[in-house]
């Protein structure tokens, strides 16, 4: 239709005025909005800047660089008060790490085991996992760690009458106390050779795929993997002479010092979180597995596989599939949720950029380095998670 | 005529980013009488400067700081209303106009007047931080306390000087950091940690609404300076001095000699500073951009700093707290107001 009109203007093609063509009008108009988009952000940058100014509010990352003067309750790196305000946010940074990262794992496995109970045939079974799961979706998080931290505080006594369930095991309201191996060459060599082990085990693993696919021969690989990985290290253990040197906490003026110990906060902060999160795994569990059809089910079991292996081979990898981008926010959730770790005084980042912001009166790059850590660190989860369900999406013929 | 249209658009966004930033002096006075009512930020947690009793009235010496500023400019104490803020919000709060003056027991640092973009006025009650300890621990001098857990509440000087102290006596300590008051105070009554570390006066606070008050004493030592000062922000020298000469007008009513009771008798007297200072002598009230009886109206509704002091954290309440450095400059102490005139 506009070439006809085109050639009766008497204009050639390439030459349709800017307005009627519809491609060129598309561009000038992504390009007006654009431009509005940077001068807004532009407006707001630098009438943010200004105002900051006006009250004499510094700006700028130059804080870092300057002495941090507060102490911080559980590093995991040596750290004093005498070092910067970006070893403080590191030491943060770290312990929402070892939450996350701790929590991630337990709460994995537990709301794995509580979803595949909530299914099961054992009717008590059943109806704990759903009692497990109704009340500790519905309560907000934050009563929760409140009341597993008060628990703490009521249940435990002080570190001079610490409970002692076992020679070198001490319980008390500033910490839960454990012995550690005194450092020995043995311990690396043990470390290596439990390496060493899992990764021989990987490899039979598959050697043991290939020759079931090629000939139905099928090979234990469980119980001489778990001899392997046990039976290396016990072995070095035994060479090196059974070294069994321990570091033993013991009571020093106030506090237990020595040995592996954490702390009623990060203790509260862990259980709170991982509970609550792994009532919601638990159902994303359930979800998934119903998910599979009946039929599979019942072909599973009418080719004579055992319910263990029905669940193992057939139910769970068709499961994955709907678990596992659900499983991610829940991981993400949790993530964000150990930012509640201030109101119960666990050190983490949120914590200490608090502080820092309090001191240093800089809110906004505060703010901006929380919201730059905790975007680095789903990111990072996401990615994972996604390359991993990549792997397990099913091939389709 | 649609290229038009988004032209008249791009045209007017570029000329909204150019409208001038106007900073007009005055305007924290003219905001807060059009609002009606002045917003003070206060603790909300602690007992003898900001804290609501047993019937839900806020009382405290830092409320009644607010409260004379709310009488200077209104005439009634009444018409304010109080934000509690925690450490962590306090001077965010401020400094985004959430509040109009900060009163909850800041204390006056370089860092604090100069980055943060704040005004500490006058000083309102000189501190220095100590330690609470349990009795049954046995210890009897900070120094003592190599080692322990230290409750303390994150972000304040409180946090950095106890640093310091543990640094400079090579001793270690535990820090556990709890944002709310109530809970951190929890934390200590049960013994989560050994000594909680705090201003004098919040400590002497703490001990009074604790579940045994004779089981916990303030250890001897007095660790730091804590000048605890109202604030206001950065930019607006009129409000600055409104609320600096508010303060000090209830310090100076007491060195003039004038209570509440007879504020009415003294508005007879002959003497010029007491007649300058009352207002029968017209001249500071304008000078302020307030009413000429805003000094008479603070001490008659609110008192003079020596009955605040006393109602609020004085010998006869739970905190049992002695003048100290918070007496006159003519009884030996720091509270000195300059001439009102």
């Amino acid at each position: 239709m506009s070439s006809t009109q085109v050639a009766n203007t008497g204009l050639p093609d390439k030459q349709v005025p800017l307005w009627r063509d519809p491609s060129k009008r598309g561009i000038v108009f992504q390009v007006t909005a654009l431009c509005l988009v940077f001068m807004l952000g532009y407006w707001i940058f630098s009438n943010t800047q200004a105002n900051l100014r006006r009250q004499s509010i510094a700006t700028g990352f130059g804080f870092l660089s300057k002495e941090a003067g507060f102490e911080i309750g559980e590093p995991l790196i040596p750290y004093s008060a005498a070092d910067t305000y970006v070893r403080a946010l590191f030491v943060g940074f770290l312990n929402t790490l070892k939450v996350a990262f701790t929590g991630v794992i337990l709460t994995i496995f537990l709301g794995v085991f509580v979803g595949i109970s909530r299914l099961s045939k054992n009717w008590l079974l059943a109806r704990l996992a759903t009692g497990y799961i109704e009340v500790l979706q519905n309560i907000p998080v934050l009563l929760q760690l409140f009341f597993w931290y008060g628990l703490f505080h009521t249940a435990l006594p002080g570190p001079r009458r610490s409970l002692n369930p076992l020679s070198g095991i001490f319980f008390n309201n500033r910490g839960f106390y454990f012995p550690l191996p005194e450092y020995h060459p043995a311990y690396p060599a043990m470390a290596a050779a439990l390496l060493a082990a899992c990764c021989a085990t990987y490899i039979l693993r598959r050697w043991a795929r290939a020759r079931q696919d090629k000939t139905g021969r099928i090979f234990p690989v469980l119980p001489v993997s778990l001899c392997a990985i046990i039976g290396l290290p016990l072995i070095i253990w035994l060479a090196f002479g059974l070294p069994a040197g321990l570091d033993l906490p013991h009571l020093v003026g106030f506090n237990y010092e020595g040995g592996f110990s954490f702390s009623p906060e990060f203790g509260a902060l862990l259980l709170g979180l991982v509970l609550y999160t792994s009532a919601f795994v638990a159902e994303i569990v359930r979800a998934g597995i119903q998910a599979v059809s009946r039929g599979q089910t019942e072909a599973a079991i009418s080719i004579g596989l055992k319910p263990g292996q029905v669940l193992s081979l057939v139910i769970l990898p068709q499961a994955l599939r709907v678990i596992i981008p659900p499983l991610t926010s829940q991981m993400l959730n949790l993530t964000k949720n150990s930012s509640l770790a201030i109101a119960i005084g666990y050190p983490d980042f949120v914590a200490v950029a608090n502080t820092t912001i309090n001191q240093t009166g800089q809110a906004i790059e505060g703010v901006a380095l929380i919201m730059v850590v905790y975007l680095v660190i789903s990111l990072v989860t996401s990615a994972f998670m996604n390359w991993y369900n990549k792997k397990k999406a099913l091939v389709e013929r | 005529m649609r290229f038009a249209k988004s032209g008249f658009v791009v045209l007017l966004a570029a000329s909204i980013m150019w409208l001038p930033l106007v900073a007009l002096a005055g305007e924290t006075l003219d905001t807060v009488k059009a609002r009606g009512y002045l917003i003070v930020g206060v603790n909300g947690g602690l007992y003898g400067f900001g804290m609501p009793d047993e019937k839900g009235v806020w009382r405290g010496l830092d409320i009644d700081t607010g409260r004379a500023i709310a009488t200077a400019i209104f005439g009634d104490p009444d018409k304010i209303k109080y934000v509690a803020l925690t450490t962590q919000t306090r001077f965010t709060a401020l400094q985004s106009k959430e509040v109009d003056v900060l009163c909850r027991n800041a204390t006056r640092t370089l860092t604090r007047e100069t980055e943060l973009g704040l005004n500490f006025v006058a000083v309102n009650y000189y501190d220095g931080q100590g330690f609470l300890v349990p009795k049954k621990l046995g210890v009897t001098s900070a120094r003592e306390l190599n080692g322990a857990s230290v409750c303390v509440l994150p972000g304040t000087t409180t946090e950095q000087n106890v640093a310091d102290f543990f640094r400079s006596n090579k001793m270690s300590m535990k820090p556990v950091v709890i944002e709310q008051n109530t809970e951190l105070n929890q934390a200590f009554f049960a013994g989560r940690c050994d000594c909680l570390t705090s201003d004098a006066s919040q400590l002497a606070g703490v001990r009074a609404v604790a579940p045994n008050p004779d089981d916990y004493i303030i250890l001897p030592e007095i660790i730091s300076k804590e000048p605890l000062a109202p604030a206001v922000r950065h930019g607006d020298e009129q409000w600055r001095d409104i609320v600096d000469f508010c303060v000090l007008a209830m310090i100076e009513a007491e060195d003039l000699g004038i209570t509440s009771r007879d504020v009415d008798e003294m508005l007879k007297s002959p003497g010029p500073d007491i007649k300058r200072f009352l207002g029968v002598t017209p001249g500071n009230g304008k000078a302020l951009g307030l009413d000429d009886k805003w000094a008479y109206n603070i001490v008659k509704r609110i008192g003079n700093y020596g009955e605040v002091f006393d109602r609020n954290v004085g010998i006869n309440t739970k905190l049992k707290l002695k003048r100290g450095l918070n007496a006159q400059w003519k009884d030996g102490g720091l509270m000195y107001a300059p001439p009102f005139k």
